[in-house]
C-alpha cells in the first residue's frame, strides 16, 4: 500500500546504472582486447611489464610510508588536541581540520611553488612531504574525535588499578583508539595509491604512481589495459576493506 | 447488517512471514460504544486496530464501515483517526497547528477551523496552550494534544492504540477518567486497544479478549470477569483460582474432592471440566453447618485494600483467598463458596491430540520427530494415524538435547495441586503437560513421552 | 612544562601546514608573473580575477563560475534522491537493507579515479557525448551516499509514527512527506548539501575523467591543466586567498554559533 520501503527503488536503479555497471564495465574492458574478445593478456602484461610492476610497488611503498608518517606525527597531535588539560582552544582543532575543506590540487600547487622558491630538487623526498602535508588532516581528525568520545573511566580505571600514565596510554588509550586509526588509514592509505596529480605536481612529473599510469592509459586510448590496472586497484579496495571490517569488529569486542 | 453496527469485521486473517497473526476474526461494533481488544503482547490486536486504521492490508476478510467494505481504501481517506501510543505530534508544529493539521488539510476555512480547535482544547483541558511547543509539554498533555487532534475531525470512529501506555500509574488513573468522560460527551465509538485488564474492566462497554490471533472471549466487564468462558480468560481476567473439576449432573460440581452446588447446566453428566473461582469469593465462617471444606493458612500478605491469603485444602489444593480480615499463618480455618461464585468451563481439551504417520511398526512420526511406540494392531508403516496423549505422560527436561524434541515454555496455568503447561515445540506445534514440578514462563525444555503413553488410532485419508 | 612542549609541537605541525597558503598569500599582493619575485605591494592581481583581465584571468573566471554552477546543480539533486533514498532504506528491513547500504558505501570507499574511470567507460558504452550533463551525473552519483548518511540519524531520531499519524488525519503520501517529514529531516538534508556541495567543489579525478573534449573546466582541473604547462596562473593567487579566507571565515563562524549553543544548553 503506502510501503516506504519502496521509496528506495529510485536510488536502486540509480545506483545500479551508476556504480553497479560502471564496476561491472571494468571489470568487462579488463578481460577484454581490442576486437572485444576475452583475453588474460591485460593481467598478465601487467603482472609482466617491469615498468607497471614497479610503478605498483612503489605507489604500494609510498601509501604505506605516507600512512605510517601521518599516524606516527598525526596521532600526538589528536592525543594533544584532544587533552583538555594541553588544550581548550576549539580554534586550534578546527585549524587542523580546515585545509581539508581547501581544494587538494590548490594546495599541493601551492606546496609544489614552495618547495621550488625554497630550492628543493623535486623527487621522492619531496613527493612524501607533499603527500603527508595533504593527508595528515585527514588522519588526525578521526583519531581526534575517536579520543574525544573515549570513555574517561578505561584510563582512571587503568590508573586506579596501579597503572602509570605511560602504561595507561599504551595499555588501554592506544588500543581503545584504533577504531579511529583504521579510519584514518583507510582515508590516507587507498587515497595515496590512486591519486595521480599531486604525484605530477610534487616530482614535476618525474615520478609515476600507479593513479598516472591509469589515467594516462585511458587518455591514451588504451581503455583495456587502464581497465585492467584499475579492476587490480578494486581487487586491493577489496582486501582492505575486508581487512578493516575484520579489525573494527574486533575492537568493538566482537558486537557486530 | 443491523441498523447499530458501524463496524462489522468478517473473516478477517493475517500472516506476518509465515505466521498467522490474526486468524479469522469475526466480530461488529455498535455505534457509540466504548470497546476494548484486551490482550497479551503478541496477540493481534494493535494489528487488528492498524487494519481498521488502514495502515495494513487483510490478507483475507473484510472491515465494514456502515455497511460499506473499506478494506481497499487508504487511511487517509478513511473517516477514522488514531491516537498513537507515543502520540506522534508533530515536533515542528506548535499545540494549535498540531490540532488544526487535519483541517488545514480538509481546506476548511480559517474561522472555522479556530473555533473548533478552542472547542476541542477545551474539551481536554488544555485552553491555555494553543502556542506551546510539543517538547515543552508532559506526557499527559502531549496525550491530550493527540486526542484532540484525531477528535477534531469529528471522525466516526476514534481509534486508540494503548495510549496510556507511557504514562505512570497517577496519570494513567486519572487519563482513565477523562477519556471516559470524552466519550460520554462527544458520542462516538472508541475502539481501545490495551494489555492491562484492570483498564479494561474500567473503561470499557465491550470487552473483546484475543489471544494468538483468535478471539477467546466476547461480553461486557461484568460478563468476563464473572463468567469467563476458558482457562485462558479466568487467568487473564483478575486474580482466579482455576481448578480441575467434574461435572456430577446439572448445577452440581465436584472439585478440590469436595462437591458444591452450582448455578452451570448443559454439560452433561460425569464430564470433566474446569471450574473458576474468585479469590475474593471463598468466604470464611466459624458456623460448622455453612463450613463446605477446611484449610490451613500458609501465608498472609497484607495489599492495601484487602489481605491475600495463600490456604492448603484438606484435600492437598493450594487456593488464592481475598479477604478483608487477616488469618495468622498456620490457623485451621472453615471454608464455604456460594452456588453463584463458581463458574464452570468446558475443557478445551481433555489430552493430546496430534497428527501423525507411522514409521514402522514401533515409531511414529510426529511434531517432526520420531517417536518410540507400542506396536497396534491394523496399524502398519505408513499410515497416517490420530495419536493421543494424556497431559500426565509427557514429561519435561531441563536440557532441550535431551528430550526429542525441543521446546518452550509458553504458557502456565496453576490448577491448585499441580501446573498445567502450553509447551510451543520447534516446530511450533503445542502440548499440553500437567506436571508438579515448577517451571517458568520462556523455559527451554526437551519433551519426551513413554512409549506406552503413545495411543494410536488409523485416520482413514 | 608538558604543556608547553605539546603547545610548541602543535604549532609547528600547524606553521608547515599553513605555510604554503600564507606564502600564497603573501605573494597575491604583487604583480610578478612569477612567483616568489617580490615587484611592491599591488592589488592589480584582485583586480584582473573579478574583471577577467590579462593572464588567463577570464578561463580562470569560467573555471569558478563552472565548478560553483556543477556544486550547485549536483548537491541539490543529489538531496533530492538521497532523501527520497534514506527514507526508502530506513523502512527497509534484513538483508534488503544492509544491500543497500553496502551499494550506497561504494561510491564512498571508491578512490576518486576508480569512480571517474567507471563512469567514463559507462558513457563511452552508452554513447552518451561527455559534458556538462555527465559531470553532473557524476558528481550526483558519489554526492549522494553522503546525502543519505546525513539523513538517515535524523529518521532514527524521529518518531516512527508521525509518517502514519499524517495519513490518519487525511494527508495523501506526497502531502505527509512535505508536511511532516521533510520539515523533520531538514536539518539533516541541509549538512547532506553541505557535504555535498563541498565534496563536488573538491573534486578533481572524477571530473577530469568524464568531462569529455569540449573544453569544459572546473577549477580543479583548470589548475592541473595550469601546472602541466609549467606556468602557474597569476590570478591564481588572490583566488586561493579569498578561498582560504572564505572557508577560514566560515569554520569560524560556524564554530561560535556552536559555542553559543552549547553554552545556551
Amino acid at each position: 500500500m503506502i510501503k516506504r520501503s519502496y521509496w528506495s527503488l529510485p536510488y536502486l536503479i540509480f545506483m545500479v546504472v551508476f556504480v553497479v555497471l560502471p564496476l561491472l564495465l571494468i571489470v568487462l574492458y579488463a578481460f577484454q582486447d581490442g576486437a572485444g574478445h576475452f583475453t588474460l593478456s591485460n593481467i598478465t602484461r601487467f603482472f609482466t611489464d617491469s615498468d607497471s610492476l614497479s610503478t605498483f610497488a612503489l605507489s604500494i611503498e609510498v601509501a604505506i610510508e605516507n600512512t605510517l608518517i601521518c599516524i606516527l606525527l598525526g596521532y600526538p597531535a589528536a592525543w594533544i588536541l584532544a587533552n583538555r588539560n594541553l588544550n581548550r582552544s576549539a580554534v586550534t582543532v578546527m585549524l587542523f581540520i580546515m585545509p581539508m575543506w581547501i581544494n587538494a590540487l590548490m594546495r599541493t600547487l601551492a606546496t609544489a611553488e614552495l618547495f621550488n622558491i625554497l630550492g628543493f630538487t623535486l623527487g621522492k623526498g619531496t613527493l612524501l612531504f607533499g603527500m603527508v602535508y595533504d593527508y595528515i588532516p585527514f588522519m588526525i581528525y578521526p583519531i581526534y574525535n575517536t579520543l574525544l568520545k573515549m570513555d574517561k573511566s578505561y584510563a582512571e580505571a587503568a590508573e586506579d588499578l596501579g597503572a602509570t600514565p605511560w602504561k595507561v596510554f599504551w595499555k588501554v588509550t592506544v588500543p581503545l583508539s584504533v577504531p579511529g586509526v583504521m579510519s584514518g588509514v583507510l582515508m590516507v592509505f587507498m587515497p595515496t595509491v590512486s591519486t595521480f596529480a599531486i604525484s605530477e605536481f610534487l616530482t614535476n612529473n618525474k615520478i609515476k604512481l600507479f593513479g598516472t599510469i591509469i589515467q594516462e592509459n585511458i587518455n591514451s586510448s588504451m581503455w583495456n589495459y587502464g581497465a585492467a590496472l584499475a579492476f587490480i586497484m578494486l581487487l586491493i579496495i577489496g582486501i582492505t576493506t575486508l581487512f578493516n571490517d575484520n579489525k573494527e569488529t574486533q575492537a568493538e569486542g566482537g558486537l557486530i | 447488517m443491523a441498523k447499530d453496527y458501524i463496524i462489522d469485521i468478517q473473516h478477517l486473517s493475517k500472516s506476518f512471514g509465515g505466521v498467522k497473526v490474526l486468524d479469522d476474526i469475526n466480530f461488529y461494533i455498535r455505534k457509540g460504544e466504548f470497546i476494548t481488544l484486551l490482550g497479551p503482547s503478541g496477540c493481534g490486536k494493535t494489528t487488528l486496530l492498524r487494519q481498521i486504521a488502514g495502515f495494513i492490508a487483510p490478507d483475507e476478510g473484510k472491515i465494514l464501515l456502515e455497511g460499506k467494505d473499506i478494506s481497499g481504501i487508504p487511511p487517509y481517506e478513511r473517516p477514522l483517526n488514531t491516537v498513537f501510543q507515543r502520540y506522534a505530534l508533530f515536533p515542528h508544529l506548535d499545540v494549535y497547528d498540531n490540532i488544526a493539521f487535519g483541517l488545514k488539510l480538509q481546506k476548511i476555512p480559517a474561522a472555522e477551523i479556530e473555533k473548533r480547535v478552542k472547542k476541542m482544547l477545551k474539551m481536554v483541558s488544555m485552553t491555555d496552550y494553543e502556542d506551546r511547543s510539543v517538547d515543552s509539554l508532559s506526557g499527559g498533555q502531549q496525550q491530550r494534544v493527540a486526542i484532540a487532534r484525531a477528535l477534531v475531525n469529528y471522525p466516526k470512529v476514534l481509534l486508540l492504540d494503548e495510549p496510556l501506555a507511557a504514562l505512570d500509574l497517577k496519570m494513567r488513573k486519572d487519563m482513565q477518567l477523562e477519556l471516559k468522560e470524552i466519550h460520554r460527551k462527544m458520542g462516538i465509538t472508541f475502539i481501545y486497544v490495551t494489555h492491562d485488564q484492570e483498564e479494561a474492566l474500567t473503561l470499557s462497554d465491550t470487552i473483546v479478549v484475543m489471544n494468538e490471533g483468535k478471539i477467546q472471549q466476547i461480553g461486557t466487564p461484568i460478563d468476563i470477569y464473572n463468567e469467563p468462558v476458558n482457562c485462558f480468560v479466568a487467568d487473564f481476567i483478575g486474580e482466579s483460582n482455576i481448578l480441575k473439576g467434574r461435572m456430577i449432573r446439572d448445577r452440581r460440581v465436584a472439585f478440590i474432592k469436595h462437591e458444591f452446588d452450582c448455578v452451570d447446566e448443559g454439560f452433561g453428566e460425569d464430564v470433566p471440566v474446569d471450574v473458576v473461582v474468585r479469590p475474593e469469593d471463598i468466604y470464611f465462617t466459624t458456623d460448622p453447618a455453612k463450613c463446605q471444606f477446611k484449610a490451613k493458612v500458609n501465608s498472609c500478605i497484607f495489599k492495601g485494600v484487602h489481605y491475600e491469603m495463600w490456604v492448603d485444602t484438606d484435600s492437598g489444593y493450594e487456593l488464592m483467598i481475598q479477604d478483608y480480615d487477616p488469618y495468622e499463618v498456620g490457623t485451621e480455618v472453615m471454608l464455604y463458596i456460594d452456588p453463584d461464585d463458581i463458574q464452570v468451563m468446558h475443557k478445551e481439551r481433555t489430552r493430546n491430540v496430534l497428527e501423525g504417520r507411522m514409521v514402522d511398526d514401533t515409531h511414529v512420526e510426529m511434531m517432526d520427530a520420531e517417536f518410540e511406540c507400542l506396536p497396534h494392531e491394523g496399524i502398519a508403516a505408513g499410515d497416517k494415524v490420530r495419536v493421543e496423549i494424556r497431559f500426565e505422560d509427557i514429561e519435561l527436561l531441563d536440557h532441550q538435547e535431551d528430550g526429542v524434541v525441543a521446546g518452550e515454555v509458553h504458557f502456565l496455568l496453576y490448577k491448585g495441586d499441580h501446573y498445567h503447561l502450553t509447551i510451543r515445540t520447534e516446530g511450533d506445534y503445542r502440548l499440553w503437560v500437567d506436571t508438579n514440578d515448577i517451571w517458568d514462563k520462556g523455559d527451554l525444555v526437551g519433551v519426551n513421552i513413554a512409549p506406552k503413553a503413545i495411543k494410536l488410532t488409523r485416520c482413514d485419508d | 612544562m608538558k604543556k608547553v612542549l605539546a603547545k610548541a609541537y602543535l604549532y609547528l605541525l600547524l606553521a608547515m601546514l599553513y605555510a604554503p597558503l600564507v606564502f600564497i598569500a603573501i605573494f597575491s599582493f604583487t604583480e610578478s608573473r612569477v612567483l616568489g619575485n617580490w615587484t611592491g605591494f599591488s592589488t592589480k592581481l584582485y583586480v584582473n580575477l573579478f574583471t577577467g583581465g590579462m593572464n588567463g584571468g577570464s578561463a580562470l573566471l569560467a573555471a569558478v563560475e563552472n565548478t560553483l554552477l556543477i556544486a550547485l546543480i549536483s548537491a541539490a539533486f543529489a538531496t533530492l534522491l538521497g532523501t527520497v533514498a534514506a527514507i526508502g532504506i530506513y523502512n527497509l528491513k534484513g538483508r534488503k537493507k544492509a544491500g543497500m547500504q553496502f551499494l550506497n558505501n561504494i561510491p564512498m570507499i571508491n578512490p576518486d579515479i576508480i569512480t571517474g574511470v567507471s563512469l567514463f567507460l559507462l558513457f563511452v558504452f552508452l554513447g552518451v557525448s561527455q559534458g556538462y550533463l555527465t559531470v553532473i551525473l557524476a558528481h550526483i552519483t558519489f554526492c549522494t551516499p553522503y546525502v543519505v548518511l546525513s539523513v538517515m540519524p535524523k529518521l532514527a531520531q524521529m518518531n516512527p509514527n508521525i509518517y502514519e499519524a499524517a495519513l490518519d488525519l487525511g494527508a495523501t503520501p506526497s502531502q505527509a512527506l512535505r508536511k511532516v517529514l521533510v520539515p523533520e529531516l531538514r536539518p539533516g538534508m541541509i549538512s547532506g548539501f553541505i557535504l555535498a556541495f563541498t565534496m563536488s567543489l573538491d573534486d578533481f579525478a572524477v571530473t577530469f575523467f568524464t568531462r569529455g573534449t569540449i573544453g569544459l573546466e572546473t577549477l580543479s582541473t583548470y589548475i592541473y591543466a595550469d601546472a602541466r604547462k609549467g606556468g602557474l596562473t597569476p590570478e591564481l593567487r588572490p583566488l586561493m586567498t579569498i578561498i582560504f579566507l572564505i572557508v577560514l571565515i566560515l569554520l569560524v563562524v560556524v564554530n561560535m554559533r556552536r559555542e553559543k549553543m552549547n553554552k545556551a544548553k
